[in-house]
């Protein structure tokens, strides 16, 4: 057996901190959930910023009265929701940042992820734009300086004819034109990113636009506990024959207009297209990636046509085509350049079951680096040699727990490309085969590499999801641990569970070969 | 006090963090834009400086030569002269620049933005703008105290049309 591959340092660091996190649950972690938080937090700001936009007025004369009359006599509504409209900013921009950075560490910008990557990149900006010009609607001192500062910036371009510093120059210099203005860049940007969003999860089956329920509330819950205990309030009015003495400021949305002022304009300008246009190379970067593994082949004498690859496909990577020789029949079809080649195809393919007659099983999809038939193979060697008689059977994920580690002479380990790999029906196999019991590693709820295969092998275990494991396998002889990749111990306790519960023997956990990343 | 209650206290405490940083980040520390005792004064104008050749008059067979619709008595070259604006304060100079005039043919306005801190308190302003080929010397002048209050913006604009450089 290999030796489990070291984690690049990043990867180990970010996967660190993220199984930290996992104190309650899982799905209370808000580091595996970043993306769905960020995305709660937009529908957030839609909300709020519906309600407020139909509340508050916006012209120069009287934008600021009514926001500020909407925070001291409505706080019970308007109040509220407008901190939580701030906050939801704050928390967005955050949120974004640490998904992009997480991401990033664990590699997924490569390949299959290009595209998604890069859209996300370009949503950057957008949020950025969107969350300083709402400063400007309210038109405080705080909105008064954050839109000088900008103008200040833009202006560096030598674009424009008239500078936009010039509608700062005096009271009788800003117009309700300008403040329409205003109003696009807060509201008509968040539009356009509406259709960034689109792009960014489209290539995503069953993405997660929504984080899990308890995180949700939590969330919800976290907001409105800030609007209630420190609720945003308006700085004094806007008056452009004075600078703004002492501001109340938000570092997270505004920190570039005192980068700007402690650098220059160029340095900022350059800082911010520079990375983004490394951002945007990434993808080209091979940096120590290995070459790109093959990808999921389809056999059209063994594909029923049945769909279930479609549906788990965490990529959208398959589609349903007509079948070439049997009239009437659908075949699955692989866009080679969506596929990640993750298996999780192979295992809810029906066909994968290990139960078929044929000396060399064949499936409808399979993994050509990993064939279906090469693991039953393996179980069959591993299970038929003397010292495995009673053994307990684990199966792995590369991505997870290095469940290679535990092989011994009564364990036989088995990694697969992704949990989701595992038809459920090789549990029953094994059983049958001789092994006492069999034990599945996945990786942690939310952490899995190829998004959904963690979930789609619980569900299949729960028998929830089709290909389901059957009622007759005894719920005791088998087992579903999740396990990061540095938790290998969480998965050898696991196993000295399930060695007691099926043979009675009592051993504090299953020593490890090697020690865990 | 069980694991799974320790988890959960932990759980508690990591998102009360979480929202104190957002809500110390979102409004502390505090930021000010300048100094206290410090006032802004802001040069800015826009202004198309002069020719820099003087429009000829056409001759009846350079006329001739030209479609109906194109006879204009006389040629003006587009391009214009660069604009450069000096600001001395209390006899020290302070800014210069000279702006090109905008567009492909040099032909446009010349725009100037710059935002001076100043010490708060009267002080002796001294502005000159030359939009003019001359090497030497400038086409228009002011000279005045201004007094600057603690954290006042004040403007100097130029118009040629509307009685020169002013400062509000």
């Amino acid at each position: 057996m290999n030796a489990p591959r070291p984690l690049p340092r990043l990867q180990a660091a970010w996967a660190w901190c993220e199984d930290r996190l996992d104190l309650a649950s899982p799905r209370l972690n808000p580091l595996r959930h970043l993306g769905s938080i960020a995305l709660l937090m937009f529908w957030v700001l839609v909300a709020s910023g519906i309600y407020l936009y139909a509340m508050i007025d916006t012209s120069v004369d009287d934008a600021h009265a009514s926001i500020d009359r909407l925070s001291r006599e409505q706080w019970y509504l308007g109040g509220l929701l407008r901190s939580m409209h701030r906050y939801a900013a704050d928390v967005l921009v955050l949120t974004t940042v640490l998904h992009l950075l997480r991401e990033w560490s664990f590699g997924r910008f490569r390949r299959f992820r290009a595209a998604t990557w890069w859209t996300g990149v370009a949503l950057l900006p957008l949020i950025t734009v969107s969350a300083i010009g709402g400063f400007w609607l309210n038109w405080d001192q705080l909105g008064q300086y954050s839109a000088i500062a900008t103008a200040e910036w833009l202006d560096w371009w030598p674009l424009f004819a008239s500078p936009f510093t010039r509608n700062f120059l005096g009271a009788a210099s800003i117009s309700d034109r300008l403040f329409s203005l205003f109003v696009f860049v807060h509201i008509g940007v968040p539009l356009l990113m509406v259709f960034g969003l689109w792009f960014h999860l489209r290539r995503l089956a069953h993405a997660a636009v929504w984080p899990p329920r308890p995180m949700l509330w939590t969330m919800l819950s976290l907001l409105l506990g800030l609007a209630a205990v420190a609720p945003v309030l308006s700085h004094a009015p806007a008056d452009l024959t004075r600078v703004p003495e002492v501001l109340a400021y938000d570092w997270i949305l505004l920190f570039v207009h005192p980068l700007v002022t402690v650098t220059s304009s160029t340095a900022v300008w350059l800082a911010t297209l520079g990375l983004l246009a490394l951002l945007l190379l990434l993808p080209f970067w091979r940096g120590a990636a290995v070459a790109a593994p093959a990808v999921a082949e389809v056999d059209p004498a063994h594909c029923s046509g049945c769909r279930r690859c479609v549906a788990d496909c965490p990529y959208d990577a398959i589609r349903m085509v007509e079948h070439p020789t049997r009239r009437g029949f659908a075949l699955a079809e692989v866009d080679a350049d969506a596929c990640a080649s993750c298996g999780i195809c192979v295992g809810s393919c029906p066909s994968s079951t290990p139960f078929r007659s044929m000396q060399h099983l064949r499936t409808g999809i399979d993994m050509p680096q990993q064939p279906i038939d090469a693991l039953r193979r393996a179980l069959r060697e591993r299970l038929g040699q003397a010292s495995a008689k009673s053994a307990l059977v684990v199966f792995g994920c590369d991505h997870a727990a290095p469940v290679r580690a535990l092989e011994a002479g009564d364990v036989a380990a088995f990694s697969l490309i992704c949990s989701g790999m595992l038809p459920p029906s090789f549990i029953e196999y094994a059983l049958r085969d001789g092994a006492a019991g069999v034990l599945v590693a996945t990786c942690r709820d939310g952490g899995c590499a190829f998004r959904l295969g963690q979930r789609w092998t619980a569900q299949r275990l729960a028998r929830e999801r089709e290909p389901a494991l059957r009622a007759t396998v005894p719920t005791e002889k088998f087992a579903c641990v999740a396990a990061g990749p540095g938790d290998i111990l969480a998965v050898s306790e696991a196993l000295a569970r399930l060695r007691a519960q099926t043979t009675g023997e009592t051993r504090s956990q299953v020593a490890v070969e090697s020690p865990a990343r | 006090m069980s694991s799974q209650a320790a988890r959960w206290i932990g759980q508690i405490v990591l998102y009360a963090a979480f929202a104190a940083a957002i809500a110390v980040l979102s409004q502390w520390p505090e930021y000010r834009p300048v100094a206290a005792d410090q006032a802004l004064l802001k040069v800015s104008f826009l202004h198309h400086g002069q020719r820099l050749q003087a429009c000829v008059e056409q001759t009846p067979q350079e006329l001739a030569k030209l479609p109906p619709n194109m006879r204009a008595p006389t040629r003006c070259p587009r391009e214009r002269s660069p604009v450069t604006v000096e600001v001395e304060l209390d006899g020290s100079l302070v800014y210069r620049q000279t702006a090109a005039p905008s567009g492909l043919s040099r032909d446009g306005t010349a725009s100037v933005y710059r935002s001076i801190p100043v010490t708060a308190g009267a002080h002796r302003v001294h502005v000159r703008i030359r939009d003019s080929a001359r090497s030497e010397g400038f086409d228009f002048e002011h000279e005045g105290v201004v007094q600057f209050d603690p954290l006042q913006v004040r403007v100097v604009d130029f118009s040629a049309e509307q009685g020169g450089i002013t400062i509000r």
